[in-house]
């Protein structure tokens, strides 16, 4: 699967909209990671030299932002999100919950996000991008356990 | 507008279902943006009056509109919640098509950019917003025109336009709505902006955490280059303006206007000293106007109002936390706390009180209930010691520790420093470890002011705003609810 | 040239348009304690620990807490440099510096020429006030001659701006972010891995504390040599040399 991806030919729009330039580089990051679900290392390194930057800070700048990742995604994605209104209403205690139970059995990668702005939906969670409002745990680990695995 | 049907298919109504009823509809249905009570969503208006789709909570929703409107509850327009805002920046939301650039047009978009183009006096329209007494709505309050008027005066034929829209804030989805439901809204004054100060180019910088508003923005863009609105030679002038969307990769600190041009820039978004500010040295070294989603909204209204009729201008809030009816609204700058939580939010849950409200998120703090009379405007927020930030307003019933509180939004920045400056990145993480040893009933009364004296030294060593008012929320606590610290102090302590 | 005339802690000093207040203050023989600061690489105000209480920039009275390092004198400046406020401050700053890392002085490669000890000195800092945190942080020994212990770096990021400005082979860069940040080299591997790195030894020669070294140093044996690269960058731009 790495080998076939050695090409990365998809990012190359991306990096023409850019010109092959350092400013591109956030831009650049997001799409690779759409395309290939996270930032690989042999995909770093093929940015850094189409951007002509250092390696060093295409890592620096790849590990600051929190929605770039470098190892790649479990099947599901559970975020918990941790703003302002759904921590009044028990955030923190879902969280905790979560992080008890065995999610990695379902294939599910447990996360937290800082606020999406459907507060009136508080406490709430995204799965695989859908938000579920008005959640509990016990709720959430049902319909998890439907997730297709 | 009677006879036709609008539903609200932004994310909150979005995540209540509203896309499954759009699905089953029969009828022809305008997806239309934010209609404001989104706790009673789906939302959708037909013939005029708002109605709310919302079944009782133990039932599923209704999966078809058909069936959902005919069991829909009506709200009112007597309703206080709509009935006391003036509506200036979101006055096409919930209305206009966000998706089709010829309803927006159909209502009005575009046609002050249209008469600032053919009046050619970039001048006159800072004086406009200079004289409206406009003030930045993303937090700070710095007057947008004097803003305006120092990017203007710089020399060089190169300068940007900046949007932030990296709305950070946790309870905060002002920016989300606008830009959800009426894009060409913003798209507009940014023009103007550009326009006023001679800029060729503009970015928004908009969190990857609003897909939708990502998307909306991304059509209506493309839709205004090909109506002549952005690109070249706009509406036959000689004016040019390019807006392009940077998308974030979830970092509140880029919400700082100088981390904001290093992530535009490609790097990783820390800080720099200022001066030099971004009006002189910004994106790329060029003269930079920032102003956020809000600030840009506010201009089409300004200029076709005028400064008399525009007044005291608006602020859009977004109500949520223990409220009974949370959403967003926009009422005239100056209406009491008051107003908003209780007679438009329809104040706590049955049962409970209200015991603050905290305005502008980590950098803000919390107004005790007993000063909720306060009106909200810029100075009447920072005498009572909170901002009024970008305008998320949390409320807190008397269940809420206040300790609790606090440490959840030191732990924010604690998260969320750059990391580059030592009083912000080690200073953020002795403060939470001393508002969880007196959360544990451990700390004593020397723990309590040694508190005090790291959030002093934090808010006045750290390099940006971030680490400045990251203490905010606990000096704000410490100073309306000492008793709630107290409380908490060993038991020997008490009394000392 | 055009001079301007300020007052740092009470004294009229006159110095060219442009001279930062550090400058200006080390013109005048006042001291103020710098850290991630070094005169041939370029200035980023992180440490904090030159912060001045300024009035009258700007026209404003009240007093503003500035980094020197980076603030340029003008006109009118009053300038104060050791009030009790700014020492509380640099107190508290090493104080974060020494429980955020893992500084044991008395085995460490710099004990005795460490800037981050001598500064601990100079403010006063007897004990911390603060919790130590005690970090679980790796040392890098993949290098031939060098090695990097994270446990005593202090993030200043001297390293990473000498081998981008001045050597140019921007090795290093500062990975992650807030309390997680570390100095990273390449694409966060072995220093010795990197092919980038020239071995010129410069990052050694800068780094204030023990968290550079060359390889043969023990304990207490350690120079950091700053005025190797100040040399260097006064070669290449006066093309004057001091042989």
């Amino acid at each position: 699967m790495a080998t076939l991806e050695q090409g990365f030919t998809e990012l190359e729009p991306v990096l023409q909209r850019h010109g092959h330039q350092a400013h591109g580089l956030i831009e650049v990051l997001n799409r690779a990671q759409q395309l290939y679900g996270h930032l690989s290392k042999p995909l770093l390194r093929h940015i850094a030299r189409q951007l002509h930057l250092p390696f060093s800070r295409v890592q620096g700048t790849a590990s600051f932002y929190h929605l770039f990742r470098l190892m790649p995604p479990a099947r599901h994605c559970c975020l918990v999100c941790t703003g302002t209104a759904c921590h009044v209403q028990g955030a923190a205690q879902l969280l905790a919950e979560l992080k008890a139970a065995p999610l990695a059995e379902l294939g599910v990668e447990l996360g937290s996000v800082r606020c999406i702005g459907t507060c009136s939906g508080a406490p709430l969670v995204v799965v695989d991008g859908a938000v579920w409002n008005h959640v509990e745990a016990q709720a959430v680990l049902k319909q998890l356990r439907e997730l297709e695995r | 507008m009677s006879g036709c049907l609008r539903l609200c298919t932004a994310a909150s109504c979005r995540s209540r279902g509203a896309l499954a009823l759009l699905e089953t509809s029969t009828l022809p249905v305008k997806e239309v943006g934010c209609l404001g009570p989104c706790s009673e969503g789906p939302l959708a208006v037909m013939d005029g009056t708002l109605l709310s789709l919302q079944q009782a909570a133990s039932e599923p929703l209704e999966p078809s509109l058909a069936a959902a409107l005919a069991r829909s509850r009506a709200i009112s327009s007597e309703d206080s919640f709509l009935k006391l805002q003036r509506r200036l920046v979101l006055a096409r939301c919930g209305v206009v098509d966000p998706g089709c650039i010829n309803d927006a047009l159909a209502q009005g978009a575009y046609q002050q950019l249209q008469a600032v183009l053919a009046a050619d006096n970039p001048s006159a329209v800072i004086e406009t917003v200079r004289r409206s007494g406009l003030r930045g709505r993303g937090g700070a309050g710095y007057p947008t025109g004097l803003k305006w008027a120092t990017v203007a005066a710089m020399p060089g034929e190169h300068k940007v336009v900046v949007c932030n829209a990296d709305e950070g804030d946790p309870g905060a989805f002002m920016d989300r709505t606008l830009m959800e439901g009426d894009p060409h809204t913003l798209l507009e004054g940014m023009a103007i902006a550009a326009f006023a100060v001679g800029a060729q180019q503009g970015y928004i910088y908009v969190r990857a955490e609003y897909p939708l508003a990502i998307e909306r923005l991304r059509t209506a863009i493309a839709a205004a280059e090909v109506r002549g609105w952005l690109g070249k030679g706009i509406r036959g002038s000689r004016f040019n303006v390019a807006i392009e969307l940077r998308v974030g990769a979830g970092a509140y600190v880029c919400g700082e206007e100088t981390a904001l041009i290093h992530s535009i820039e490609g790097r990783r978004g820390v800080p720099r000293p200022r001066p030099p500010y971004p009006a002189e040295h910004g994106v790329f070294g060029l003269p930079t106007l920032i102003n956020n989603v809000e600030t840009f909204g506010n201009i089409p209204a300004l200029l076709r109002l005028g400064v008399e009729a525009y007044g005291a201008g608006t602020k859009v809030f977004s109500l949520t936390g223990h409220v009974r009816r949370s959403g967003v609204l926009e009422v005239p700058m100056g209406t009491p706390l008051r107003t908003i939580v209780e007679t438009m939010g329809g104040g706590a849950p049955p049962g409970r009180s209200i015991k603050a409200v905290q305005t502008g998120g980590p950098s803000g703090g919390c107004v005790p209930a007993s000063a909720l009379d306060t009106p909200v405007d810029y100075d009447s927020l920072k005498a009572l010691g909170t901002i009024m930030g970008s305008g998320g307003m949390v409320v807190l019933d008397d269940t809420t520790n206040m300790v609790d509180l606090a440490a959840f939004f030191i732990a924010f920045s604690r998260e969320e420093s750059c990391g580059k400056c030592i009083p912000c990145r080690s200073g953020t993480v002795q403060l939470e470890m001393l508002l969880r040893k007196l959360l544990e009933r451990r700390g004593s009364a020397a723990d309590l002011s040694q508190l005090e004296s790291l959030c002093h030294t934090v808010a006045d060593a750290s390099l940006c705003g971030l680490g400045q008012s990251a203490p905010k929320p606990v000096l704000s606590t410490l100073r309306h609810f000492r008793s709630d610290y107290l409380e908490l102090l060993r038991p020997a302590e008490v009394g000392r | 040239m055009s001079v301007c005339t300020l007052q740092i802690n009470e004294r009229d000093v006159a110095v060219p348009t442009g001279t930062t207040l550090l400058e200006a203050a080390r013109q005048a023989s006042i001291p103020i304690p710098t850290l991630c600061f070094l005169e041939g690489l370029s200035a980023v105000a992180a440490c904090r620990l030159c912060l001045v209480e300024v009035r009258g920039a700007d026209g404003r009275e009240e007093p503003r807490l500035l980094a020197a390092c980076v603030t340029t004198a003008a006109e009118g400046m009053r300038v104060q440099t050791h009030t009790p406020r700014l020492q509380d401050i640099r107190r508290t700053v090493i104080e974060l510096l020494f429980t955020e890392g893992n500084h044991v002085c008395a085995i460490c490669v710099a004990n005795g020429h460490c800037e981050l000890q001598n500064l601990a000195v100079e403010v006063g800092m007897d004990h911390s006030r603060l919790p130590y945190r005690f970090p679980e942080r790796h040392v890098d020994l993949s290098h031939a001659q060098f090695g990097l212990d994270h446990n005593r770096c202090i993030l200043c990021t001297r390293c990473v701006r000498v081998c981008d400005e001045v050597e140019g082979a921007h090795v290093w860069d500062v990975g992650w972010r807030g309390e997680h940040c570390q100095i990273i080299s390449g694409l966060g591997e072995p220093w010795g891995a990197v092919e980038a790195c020239t071995h010129c030894g410069k990052c050694v020669d800068v780094c204030p504390t023990g968290a550079l070294f060359h390889k043969a140093d023990t304990s207490e044996e350690k120079h950091s040599h700053p005025e190797r690269l100040q040399a260097l960058v006064h070669a290449r731009s006066h093309q004057e040399w001091s042989p």
